[in-house]
Formats: C-alpha cells, structure tokens, sequence
C-alpha cells in the first residue's frame, strides 16, 4: 500500500525546494551604493532651469532622493503617499526627473501637486546610472555625512513608508551630522 | 509462480533496467552540461575554470562596448561593481543588450582572462536583473541592504 | 462605473463559484438531489459573471480608461485595436482573469456536453472545477486585482511590451490557457471517479473527449508559441528550453501519455490507477508551469514580472490541489483491483511503455528545469542546465517512443504472438534504406540525421500497414472507409502528424545555416547556395514605432528568390529596440534575414542570416496531430449512454468495478 504514497512524498519534497527557491526573493535588488557616498552631482532645477542642484547643499541634512517619470505608472501609484509624506517637517525630498520631458514633468506636478522640495532634471540619465537606478520609481535615504543608507525599487505603500522609511528617517535624525 | 505473474515480472525488471540505463545516460548528459555561474569577482581571483564553458553575469560598464567596423564583433566590460572582466562577443548582441544592464554571457575564459561568449543574454522586460546576477551583487554587500531593517550603520568605507 | 462593473461581476462570480463548489458536495455527502442540481445553474452563471467581468476590461482597454492601473500599465492611444484587446491577457492580471474566465467556459461546456453522464457524478465534477474556480478567483481578488484604480491618472499608458503587439502572440496565451485548463476538465472527473470509489471504464470514456480537445489546444498553443518565438523575438531559434517553454511542454507529455493511457482503461478497463495518476499529473503540472512562470523563481527570458508574494499564493494553492487529490490517489488506488491480464507481447505493454517513456521524459525536463532551484536551495552553488542536456534527453527517450510508435499500432490487444512479428524486420530494414537515400539526397552525412529519418520511415511505413489491416477482410472501397470510425481515423492521423513532426526537427536541427555578418551597401554574401545582396537601410516611420528597413536580394543561380525587408523598430514608449527579421517561407525551406545594428559612417550593418530547411514541418506535424485529436473526438463511442457500450472485459459484471 506504501507505494501509493510515493507519488503525495515526491511532491511534498518538491514544494518544499520550491518553497525555499522562493524564498530567495528577486524583487529586492540591494543597490550596491548602500553604505557608500551619494554620488555628486549638479543638474538644472526642472521648474527654473537655468540654476543647478546638487546635494552639496544638503551636507548636514537626512534626505531623500526620489528617481521618477511623468510617464511610470508606478510614480503615479506612489504620488499620492510622497504628498502626503512631504508635509512631515523632517523630510527633504529631492525629485530626480529620469530621461523625462520637462513639459509633461511640469504638467504633472501643477496637476496633482508637487511633493518635492527641489526636482531637477537628469535628460541624459546619468546620474541615474551614478545611482544604479535601473527602474524608476526608485527612492534613495542619505544621511547628514552624503552616504547612502537605504535604497527602496519600485511604489512607495503608506506600508513601507510607515514601517521602514519614517523609523529610518527619525534614527538618521538623531545621528551626529 | 503462476505464469501470469512471473510474466508481469518479467515486464516490471525490462522497465527498470530500460529507465536506469535512460537515467544513466541523463545524468551523464546533465553532468556534461551543468554551468556554473561565476560573477566577475570570482573570475578575478581565478576561481573560474579555463577551457570550460560557464556563465557569467553582471553589470554592463558604462562606455566599455567596442564595436568593430569590419566585423560583427564586439567587446564589452561586466562588472558587479568590484571586479571588471572583459567580454568578447562574435554574434549579433540581443536587442535589449544595453549599457549601465545586467546581462548573463555565456562561453569559456581564454588564457589573456578575456571572456570568450557565444551567448549573451538579455531580458525581454525593462525591468529586470537576472536573478543571479542580483544575488551576486547583494552578496557583494554583507551589511548591506535587508528587506525590513535599514543598514544599522555604514560599512566600512572611505569617510566623505 | 463600467470597471466599477466589472469588479462586482468578477466578486458575483466568486459567489458563485463557492455556491457550485461547497452546495454539490453537501447534497452528494447527504444526498439531497436539489442541492445536487444546483451544480449546473451556478456552474453556468459563474461563466456569465465571468464573461461580463472579462469585457468589461476589455472594453476598459478599447475606450483608453487609464484609471485603471493595469490599462494605463499595458496600453497606449497609439496601440491599435487589435493589439488593445490582445493586451488584456498581455500581462499577469489580465492573463489570470483570462485563464478563470477559460476555467468556467470548460465548467460550462462540461454542464452543456455531458449529457450522458449521471447527474450525480455530473455534480462532483462540477464542485471539483468550482474549487479550483475558487482558487484561481481568490488569487485574482487578493493579489492582483486587474480593475485596481489609478490615481492621478495619467493622459498616456506605458504600452504594451512591443514584442507582443504581435497576431501569433495575441491568440497564442488564450490558445495555451485553454489547454492547460482544459486538463483541469479531465482531472476533476478522475477525482470524481476516485471520490466517489468508480474507477471505470465509463470514468474513461466521459474523460476521452475531454482530455482531447484540452490537448489539441495545448498542441496548437505551443506551436503557435514555437512559430511566435521564431518569427518575433528575431533571432530564428524555434525551441530554447526555456523554463517557460518547458512547463508547457511538459503537461502536454503527461496528455499525451494520458490520452494513450485513457484508452487502455476505456478499451481494457486496465491501467485505472496509472491513468488517475496522470489526470492528475498533468493538470498538476500546469499549476506548477502557472507558478514558475509567475513566482519568480527562476530565470526565464519570458516570465511575467514576478512577485514572490503570488508565489505564495500559487504554492499553497498547489500544495492544497495537488497534495489533497495525491492523498486521495493514496486512499483509493489500493482499493482497485485490475481485472484484464495481458501479455508481455500486446498492446498494453506497448501503451504502458509509452506512457513510461512520455513520463520518464517529462521528469527528466522537469528534474533540468528545477535543478537550479535545488542547487541553490541546497547551497551547492549556482547552475544552469544548457540545452544540450534537453536535446540529449529528448533523442534518447524519443527514439525508443517513435519505435514503439510504429510498432505497437500492429500489435493486438491482450496477448500477441511473437513469431508473426518477425516480418516487421523488413520495413524496418526499408526504413533504414529510404532513411539513407534520403540523408544522401542532403548536403552532408550526418548520424543523427540518418537516424531521425529512420524514424520518420519507419513511423510512415508501419502507419500506414497499420491502417490498411482495416482491409483485409473487406475491399478497400469508399463504403468500407465510412464504416471506419473516426477514432481510428484520428489515431493514425495524429501518427502521421508525429512523423511530419519528426522529419521537421531532424532535417532543421542537422542542415540548418546561420552567420551573423557585416556588410556594406552593395555587398554580398553566399551561403548554402543562396547569394544575400545588402542594398542597404533606410528609415521608416510605423504607427507607433520609428526604426530602420533594411533592403537584401536573395538569388540562387542569378534567379532572384525574394526581396527580404527585414526591419529595426524603436516604439515611441520603450527605450529599446525591436526585430522584425524578414522570412522568405517555404515548403521545404525558409530564408530568414534580421537586421542587427549599424556599424560605422558607411552604411554598414550586422545582419544575421539562416536558412532553415523544412522548419515549417515542425509547425505542420503539429497541426496535422491536433487534427487528428479533433477527428477522434467526434467519435460516437463517447456520447453514448454507458451501458450499452461495457467493455469486453467487464460485460459479466454488472457494475463493472470495485470487486
């Protein structure tokens, strides 16, 4: 009668590898910048684009780099949460403009607000390759020294944002500048 | 033995020899046929074998992509952002093949430590980074990054 | 309000399916007869529900509606009507939504078709589908809503992925989804049939048409992903092993030995628990193939963008299905006694021994395509299983299936005698003599060649001997071929189909040619025969594209053949280019022209040229073996009322089963 069970056994064993492959998730690509200086850069401001900016002027300060396009459905998901981020007083966030048209840029932020202290503009992308960003949205945490702590690919959730982003933020706070 | 059985028997071991001589011959094929993967640190220290066919995988350099004028070939840099190994390539690069990508190549080491593909591969969807590729570079950074907990400090690296 | 729509119909249809699931089986376990026929209504009006909820993202596609995360991800004002529809199913909710709505159009057709069947096991298949129903529903609600609201909504889409604004493709995944649920169809009844202790024959014969025409979808949806593969993504190859690939192919192995293996139960009332195993195998192995290519745990040139959050999901459903309709196979298979006996030499053994190769293969792909995941999960490092390994595999295990092929279709049911078998030594003698002439008639000699030819002859030969014993106790006559049956028909058809089949792969995978070349306006290169003249490149602007059109002439003895176009598409919403390779089709060859990249101030350009001898074969053997399913499907045996049509075997026992 055992053989009848060798079938129910097989497959058992075979969940089991599955459920460890599983395990193994591919959807969080750790950025290689982590624990490493942000990499500088000065690139003309999307709304006056005749200044620059770089995060020189935010030596001393925690903030937040978030890679977007007018055209990613996913920057869209999250835009309602990065506007309800930015009235949090503790919170820089810098908007970079991926290989995006400026106009549609504009308009999109005129239309539904904008929750960027500054957006600047990276047309030919290479500062988004500094930066290893390889899917937009992607968000950045630099701490008061310019290193990178923290990197996040994909939509910000009022989930990730509650648990991960604002705890870190408060510690980099807290830390010595 | 009643006849029937013994004939069933008969027919049970013919079978059994018939998928132990096919698993035999499978398991060879499967041992010819295993690559490795390599990241390109690991090729670096010369833990790759030479003469053997792998896989490695990683970063397209920046700027590194030669492409000859009189030939098809090209030559490409991969890097998991600590060691760069060059990639020669004598066939027609996959319409998603990019700089600043992940791509896996596939062929042998030759004996300069230049990288022999007959396979590159890229992925259909903007967005992806062969696994392999991503676990490499997520080894590549111990204290890293971790789905839930933040980086507790920096690691140990150049102060700004 | 139309997605808003949608949404509802789509949580009615959940309703619904738990009605049909959880109302039946209470009434079986009880008996009550009214909670028994309630099966049939909410079978039917989960499909409407379905239906309704599908076109409602349909048309949430045609008429542009952004707010709708999933349109605004998979579609573009540029998209043209065609490709807006296709990509409902383009990505991964969409895809699942089609694959429930495929799931409740077999429920319905089995509520329709099934009129032979006894109401109360009509009832368990149902409840059985409605569970699975359930499943799919719950994964589709909870993990990937397709009607999910975007907000604020964007005035322009992502578009479709460029490679599948493509007609092959468009109907190749609803192809493939009704094969791989249409197996759902013959695995509920052989749960029903376990369930409800009726291993039988009938349990085989309602299970025949069934399992049929699942698979000639499957047949067609994998060839059309074959042709798709080879004519779109450019780069000529018809078959690459790829984890995707392989769990499609890998159901339609189990069907194929499940089809032979139904008719041995059907025919012999033998092999009952084996073919209960397979039903269940093979629509396990579709769950499995649904939960590789949507988990993310391998890597796939063409998976969906994985999330390992819907592998759970899919991994628990499988564990729950599978493990359940295992556990059930380990309570009830001992319980079958098998009447029939049968020789060494008979018609079983050689339908047992196909099964055993057909499995035998499908575990070895199945064992390839897992073994990175348990090297990795074993910490043995990272590996990858080449296609040679595949190729080896399916030579060695192919071989043996197409001797047998030819051979046990002459052999006689029960017990045969050895001795008049000895004849067969001569056709195979001819085969392998035509097979020679044949490989002779190539370019160059080459063993594999010589022995998938054989193989061809032989499967030809003996086929045909095969049909013509019809004959030999009657003229061969028009009246005489109506009398046949049309299982018998299909039968030999589909064989016929395994040797086109056979003959394609032998002759592209030993003659074919291909060289990536560079060349300057003007230039030429020659290649088995065929003369390739670079004219040149040119830009061209497409509805939704831009991109480059190249110009090459190809002669072959100063005789012009064709005038290939191959072209190089940039679409305006992606940031890569695409391949559209120019094919010059042919009965016993294609000429196949892609275009690569410019190369420095001259015009120049990388293209990549084949010629591939009988690739269409390929396609055609295929088409050819799901015709045959469909002629044997008609066949009346299957809509009979099952007393009149007992079995041999089982005429002297009034019930037939479960001694």
């Amino acid at each position: 009668m055992l053989r009848y069970l060798i079938p129910l056994a097989v497959f058992i064993i075979l969940v089991i590898f599955l459920a460890i492959g599983l395990k193994n998730d591919p959807r969080y690509v750790p950025s290689p910048l982590i624990g490493k200086p942000a990499p500088d850069f000065s690139l003309p401001r999307l709304f006056t684009p005749s200044t620059t900016f770089g995060p020189k002027s935010l030596r001393g300060k925690v903030w937040i780099l978030n890679a977007w396009t007018s055209d990613c459905v996913g920057c869209r998901q999250e835009h309602p949460y990065l506007l309800a981020l930015s009235k949090n007083k503790l919170i820089n966030l810098i908007g970079l403009d991926y290989r995006d048209s400026n106009t549609l840029a504009i308009a999109l932020l005129k239309e539904h607000g904008n929750p960027y202290q500054v957006v600047v503009t990276d047309q030919d992308g290479s500062v988004g390759i500094d930066y290893g960003v390889y899917a937009v949205p992607e968000t950045f945490i630099i701490d008061k020294k310019g290193i990178i702590r923290f990197k996040y690919i994909g939509p910000l959730f009022p989930d990730e944002i509650n648990k991960t982003i604002l705890p870190l933020i408060k510690k980099l706070n807290e830390e010595v500048g | 033995m009643h006849p029937a059985r013994a004939r069933r028997l008969k027919l049970v071991v013919i079978m059994l020899i018939g998928v132990f001589i096919a698993g035999g011959f499978a398991f060879l094929a499967f041992k010819e046929n295993l690559m490795l993967y390599f990241t390109p640190s690991e090729v670096a220290a010369g833990k790759a074998p030479t003469g053997q066919r792998f896989n490695i995988g990683g970063m397209v350099v920046d700027g590194s992509v030669i492409k000859s004028s009189q030939s098809v070939d090209v030559q490409f840099d991969v890097t998991d952002y600590d060691k760069t190994i060059r990639i020669k390539f004598a066939d027609i690069l996959p319409d998603l093949f990019r700089e600043g990508q992940a791509i896996i190549a596939k062929g042998k080491l030759n004996t300069e430590g230049v990288f022999i593909a007959d396979e590159v591969l890229a992925k259909h969807d903007e967005t992806y980074m062969p696994k392999e590729v991503a676990d490499s570079l997520k080894h590549k950074n111990k204290p890293g990054y971790d789905k839930t907990k933040p980086s507790p400090s920096p690691s140990p690296s150049p102060s700004p | 309000m139309i997605v808003e729509f949608g949404q509802f119909a789509l949580i009615l249809a959940l309703i619904l399916a738990l009605i049909q699931a959880v109302l039946p089986l209470i009434g079986t376990l009880i008996n009550l007869p009214n909670l028994i026929l309630v099966a049939r209504p909410a079978a039917q009006a989960q499909f409407l529900a379905l239906v309704i909820s599908f076109a409602c993202l349909v048309y949430a596609f045609v008429i542009h509606d952004f707010s709708v995360a999933y349109v605004a991800n998979n579609s573009n004002t540029n998209l043209p009507l065609l490709y807006r529809v296709s990509a409902v199913w383009g990505a991964h909710e969409g895809s699942l939504l089609l694959w429930a709505l495929v799931l409740s159009l077999w429920t319905f057709a089995v509520t329709i078709f099934s009129r032979q069947v006894p109401p109360l096991m009509l009832a368990r298949v149902v409840s059985i589908m409605g569970w699975i129903s359930i499943g799919f529903l719950l994964f589709l609600i909870i993990t990937s809503n397709p009607f999910a609201r975007l907000f604020p909504v964007p005035a322009q889409g992502h578009d479709l992925n460029p490679l599948l604004q493509d007609f092959g493709l468009a109907i190749h995944p609803p192809m493939l989804y009704m094969g791989y649920v249409g197996l759902s169809v013959a695995f509920a009844f052989a749960i029903a049939a376990m369930w409800a202790n009726r291993l039988d024959s009938a349990w085989a014969r309602w299970s025949r048409p069934w399992t049929n025409i699942a698979w000639i979808f499957l047949t067609l949806g994998i060839a059309l992903g074959s042709w798709w593969a080879y004519y779109e993504l450019g780069w000529g190859g018809w078959w690459f092993w790829d984890p995707v690939e392989n769990a499609s192919f890998m159901p339609w192995l189990v069907a194929t030995a499940l089809i032979h293996s139904l008719a041995v139960t059907d025919k012999r009332s033998s092999f009952k628990a084996w073919t209960a195993l397979l039903a269940i195998f093979a629509f396990s192995l579709s769950l499995l193939g649904t939960f590789l290519v949507r988990s993310g745990v391998l890597t796939s040139v063409h998976a969906f963008a994985s999330d390992p959050e819907r592998g759970v999901f899919i991994l628990l459903f499988l564990l729950l299905v599978v493990g359940g309709s295992l556990t059930l196979f380990a309570m009830r298979a001992p319980l079958i006694k098998s009447h029939s006996q049968f020789s060494l030499l008979s018609r079983e053994t050689a339908l047992l021994l196909n099964n055993i190769f057909l499995v035998v293969l499908a575990i070895g792909i199945l064992a390839g395509t897992l073994f990175p995941i348990f090297t990795v999960a074993l910490n043995l490092g990272k590996y990858s299983v080449g296609f040679p390994f595949f190729n080896f595999i399916f030579v060695l295990l192919g071989t043996p299936l197409a001797l047998l092929l030819g051979f046990g279709q002459l052999l006689r049911w029960k017990k045969d005698r050895a001795r008049q078998h000895i004849t067969k030594l001569i056709p195979l003698a001819i085969s392998i003599l035509l097979a020679v002439a044949s490989v002779l008639m190539m370019s160059y000699f080459s063993f594999y060649a010589l022995l998938g030819m054989s193989l061809a002859w032989w499967m030809l030969i003996m086929t045909i001997t095969s049909f013509m014993q019809r004959f030999k106790n009657q003229p061969f006559s028009f009246s005489s071929l109506r009398k046949i049956p049309p299982s018998y028909y299909g039968t030999h058809i589909a064989h016929i189909g395994v040797v086109v089949f056979c003959v394609g792969i032998t002759l592209t995978s030993n003659y074919s040619s291909k060289k990536d070349v560079l060349l300057k306006p003007g230039e030429s290169y020659q290649m088995d025969g065929y003369r390739y003249k670079f004219n040149g490149a040119k830009q061209i602007t497409g509805p939704n594209y831009r991109g480059y059109e190249g110009d090459v002439v190809i002669t072959k003895n100063n005789t012009v053949i064709a005038n290939m176009k191959p072209q190089k598409r940039i679409y305006f919403s992606q940031q890569n280019p695409m391949t559209e390779a120019a094919i010059d089709a042919g009965f016993t060859r294609d000429l196949f022209v892609a275009l690569g990249e410019e190369r420095g101030q001259a015009g120049a350009w990388t293209l990549r040229l084949y010629y591939k001898p009988f690739i269409r074969w390929i396609w055609l053997g295929a088409i050819i073996m799901s015709l045959g399913g469909l002629v044997a499907s008609f066949d009346k045996r299957y809509r009979q009322k099952n007393k009149r049509t007992q079995t041999a075997a089982e005429k002297d026992r009034p019930d037939g089963e479960l001694a």
